[in-house]
């Protein structure tokens, strides 16, 4: 990653969350995870935390808040709306794909069932994130 | 993205357009890469009904009449336009350029390389991370 700061993971399913956590493991991404359960979780988070995370890692159907909710609120805030957003999900719909990248975010991955298949994804995430400059 | 989708390279310099072209086949990219010349002429294309949109924009910065920033400013405020994801790719690694880039909602900026073997190592990651990325089905 092109940051020390923390990624912040928006994931309501604790086995996908744990698999981030042992993927970033794997792969020795040293950048501190933050996990919150859904959009409203994540904007505590962000509004609580000392350091702005470089990337958030977006579900998108979660309860109470969902992805397309969040990401409405985050690029609706001047402080936030820099933060690139990946979206990781299960959803292959045309209207969340649209809808997201109408809203801004930089990539759009469907999460793979096998575990290997997830870890060759995260360092492709990864790679393309220490290439890039962050944000702030 | 899909091996059909037409990657975008607004790019003015000839030598930079020469080295995109060359590191496209280098690599095997599958994907048709259309340069525009600068701002309006990206502009011009995407503006155009009949005219496929591309999947991908690959933005330089520094371009005479319309700069990079003009264009991503213009095209991320028309609904039709606006979802097209653009990756900056310029020498420029001025903070107040990132932060205005990302301002407009870039997916990525990337301080290009001089050495035509590290572009091409740039190219490859973009590339590779575009290819796993889904996209809407462009109308």
């Amino acid at each position: 990653m092109n940051s020390n700061n923390p990624i912040l993971l928006v994931e309501d399913d604790q086995v996908d969350a744990m698999t981030v956590e042992r993927a970033f493991r794997d792969l020795e991404i040293n950048n501190e995870l933050i996990h919150a359960v859904n959009g409203l979780d994540a904007l505590d988070h962000l509004r609580d935390g000392s350091k702005e995370p470089s990337l958030i890692l977006l579900d998108i159907n979660m309860p109470r808040m969902n992805g397309i909710e969040f990401l409405r609120e985050l690029k609706s805030n001047d402080r936030f709306k820099r933060i690139p957003v990946v979206v990781l999900t299960t959803s292959n719909d045309q209207k969340d794909k649209f809808e997201t990248y109408d809203l801004g975010i930089s990539g759009y991955m469907l999460k793979p069932i096998d575990y290997q298949a997830f870890v060759s994804l995260m360092r492709e995430i990864n790679n393309y994130w220490t290439l890039s400059e962050a944000p702030n | 993205m899909r091996k059909t989708d037409i990657i975008l390279l607004v790019e003015d310099d000839e030598v930079d357009i020469l080295s995109a072209h060359r590191a496209f086949k280098e690599l095997d990219i599958p994907n048709p890469l259309v340069v525009m010349k600068n701002g309006e002429e990206a502009l011009k294309m995407l503006r155009n009904k009949d005219a496929q949109l591309p999947a991908l924009i690959i933005l330089d910065l520094n371009m005479p009449k319309v700069n990079g920033l003009e264009f991503l400013k213009t095209y991320k405020r028309d609904a039709r336009l606006r979802w097209i994801p653009s990756v900056v790719l310029t020498t420029s690694a001025n903070l107040n350029d990132i932060t205005k880039a990302f301002d407009h909602q870039v997916a990525g900026y990337i301080v290009k390389p001089l050495d035509f073997h590290e572009f091409k190592v740039a190219i490859q990651k973009i590339f590779d991370y575009w290819r796993l990325c889904e996209l809407p089905e462009i109308p």
